[in-house]
């Protein structure tokens, strides 16, 4: 019965996956220079592995808030984020500083790092999509 | 979901050939752990209380054994554990609870036992057993205190004299206008020393006080978890959290090992009315000065105002996050350890990316006169286990109680885990 599910429910992810679209490749260099930005700004409070600190440091790993929207994506990290905010029913109590000084490539190679690191598999964030909600933003 | 059922269906598959083919394996998994995993001086050894209660935070033991446990959050609207031993041999057996809000203080005074959440302050009446009388109905002793989130849990000791000392942690990093940004200023004075950033007196008997009949004990405090009243001198005494984030902010000035390093974690003994300088100062365990912050004019060095602030009795390593604070007046332990404080460092995690450091709980030696008298030194170790990080560590100490026979108690807020540590000498 057991070899059974696992062969059904094999094939089910098997299908599932091939169906899904494949986000493209990202270029060696970008993530390259997304690390650069993370290790300044974002590794002390996020950590190196992504993980957070439980209770305070919101992990990054595997969460709607950076797998998710894209907009709203850019935005926390531009505007700073200060409500309470919770996942997989725990909370999170630091403050997100606003980064509204990293350039839009910054903010791009920066999040899609984070999108395709930590176990994540995301779409990359371009320049062009960081620079269209900074303007919402003014 | 279909990711979830091979999954499962391999680690069965799994499992069963590893443990099938070897017997041992089986047996030692199902070995309790040495002194429930923590690592101890030669003499002493542990067991566990209780386990997987949760966050516990703050605890303390009632003269009859019982352990009563603040948890962070209400678990099934109970936000205050007792922990009952019926056969004596120091596990407990029997768990109740009450109180539906979470919060971290929690205290036993003269047939009283106080909580509180993080914004306000209960006390319950305890019978001649020293058992609660009304679980349901608790007088609201103090209401309203500043939760922005931020450093908002509010610790709370008792002297005897009647008055009850609350902590109210600022909701701030360096009081700049944007917390831990770039670049955003602090200004001078800091707005939010009125309210926060440091130790509230309160009547420990008169209900519905807020910030309009308390006393600002002290200032200039950004965030205290751990604090004691020290029976030896009858002086209160605090454990400070040390800002984060020097070379986030001024990397030009901090590089990662100094953000590392700095600054102290401070041991604050406090009379009435001092001012320990937060935001505009930290203590620089290196330099053995308080100097001003960057926010503040600062280079490193200068001191500026800070001469005139009032210095910790010791500075402890940066970053490592003391949550519990414990004068000891046992004499079970050696008679070294009488009047000497214990402090349960929760574990670092603004070190990143260096290696972190705390995860367990040091004993510093303590003069007649209410003084350190030595370095301190690793009592109890070994709580993060192999990953030593605020997210791998398997166990994060914060709260510390002594029991009736001398015993130390230690609580765990990542499962939680309780540690009851006895002295024999073997």
């Amino acid at each position: 019965m057991k070899i059974l599910a696992f062969t059904i429910a094999t094939g089910i992810a098997v299908v599932s996956m091939a169906m899904q679209t494949k986000p493209a490749a990202v270029p060696k260099q970008t993530m390259e220079n997304g690390k650069k930005v993370y290790d300044v700004y974002c590794l002390a409070c996020h950590q190196a592995d992504g993980a957070g600190v439980p209770k305070m440091n919101p992990p990054l790993s595997k969460t709607q808030y950076v797998l998710g929207d894209k907009k709203r994506l850019v935005q926390i990290i531009l505007k700073g984020m200060n409500e309470p905010l919770e996942i997989d029913g725990e909370s999170y109590e630091n403050t997100m500083s606003a980064h509204d000084f990293l350039s839009d490539q910054e903010v791009a190679d920066v999040l899609t790092y984070v999108r395709n690191s930590f176990k994540n598999k995301a779409s990359i964030v371009t320049p062009a999509e960081v620079k269209a909600v900074r303007a919402k933003l003014k | 979901m279909k990711w979830i059922l091979p999954g499962i269906a391999v680690s069965l598959l799994l499992g069963a050939n590893v443990y099938g083919s070897d017997s041992t394996k089986v047996k030692k998994k199902h070995l309790p752990e040495e002194n429930g995993g923590i690592a101890l001086p030669a003499g002493f050894r542990a067991i566990v209380v209780a386990d997987n209660l949760g966050g516990a935070r703050h605890l303390a033991v009632q003269k009859n054994g019982d352990v009563y446990v603040k948890l962070d959050n209400a678990k099934k609207g109970k936000g205050i554990l007792r922990l009952h031993d019926k056969n004596g041999d120091g596990v407990a057996d029997d768990v109740t609870g009450f109180a539906n809000y979470g919060g971290t203080g929690i205290a036993i005074k003269d047939n009283y036992l106080y909580a509180s959440s993080n914004t306000d302050v209960y006390r319950y009446k305890l019978n001649a057993k020293g058992e609660v009388i009304d679980t349901a109905n608790a007088e609201n002793i103090v209401t309203k205190l500043i939760n922005r989130r931020t450093h908002n849990t509010k610790s709370l000791v008792l002297d005897n004299d009647g008055n009850i000392y609350v902590t109210i942690g600022s909701p701030s990093n360096a009081c700049q206008l944007k917390d831990r940004t770039k670049g955003s200023p602090s200004p001078d004075p800091c707005p939010l020393l009125d309210s926060t950033g440091g130790i509230w007196q309160f009547k420990a008997d008169k209900p519905g006080q807020s910030y309009n009949n308390g006393i600002r004990y002290a200032t200039g405090i950004r965030n205290v978890v751990g604090l004691d009243w020290n029976q030896s001198v009858n002086e209160l005494y605090a454990m400070q959290h040390g800002r984060d984030n020097f070379n986030t902010l001024f990397p030009e000035m901090y590089d990662e090992e100094k953000s590392a390093d700095l600054p102290a974690e401070e041991l604050l003994r406090i009379k009435k009315g001092d001012d320990f300088g937060w935001p505009y100062c930290y203590f620089d365990q290196f330099q053995h000065k308080k100097v001003l912050a960057p926010e503040y004019g600062g280079d490193g060095k200068k001191e500026g105002r800070c001469a005139e602030k009032k210095y910790p009795v010791y500075g402890f390593p940066a970053h490592w996050a003391p949550n519990g604070l414990l004068f000891y007046t046992g004499d079970q332990f050696p008679a070294r350890y009488r009047n000497g404080a214990f402090i349960a460092f929760h574990g670092s995690w603004n070190r990143a990316p260096r290696p972190q450091g705390g995860y367990c709980v040091v004993f510093l030696p303590f003069n007649k006169d209410g003084m350190p008298s030595g370095e301190f030194e690793m009592f109890a170790d070994g709580f993060a286990g192999a990953d030593v990080s605020p997210n791998g560590a398997r166990f994060r100490p914060c709260g510390l109680a002594q029991g009736p026979d001398g015993s130390l108690y230690i609580s765990d807020d990542k499962k939680g885990r309780i540690w009851k540590v006895n002295y024999s000498g073997k």
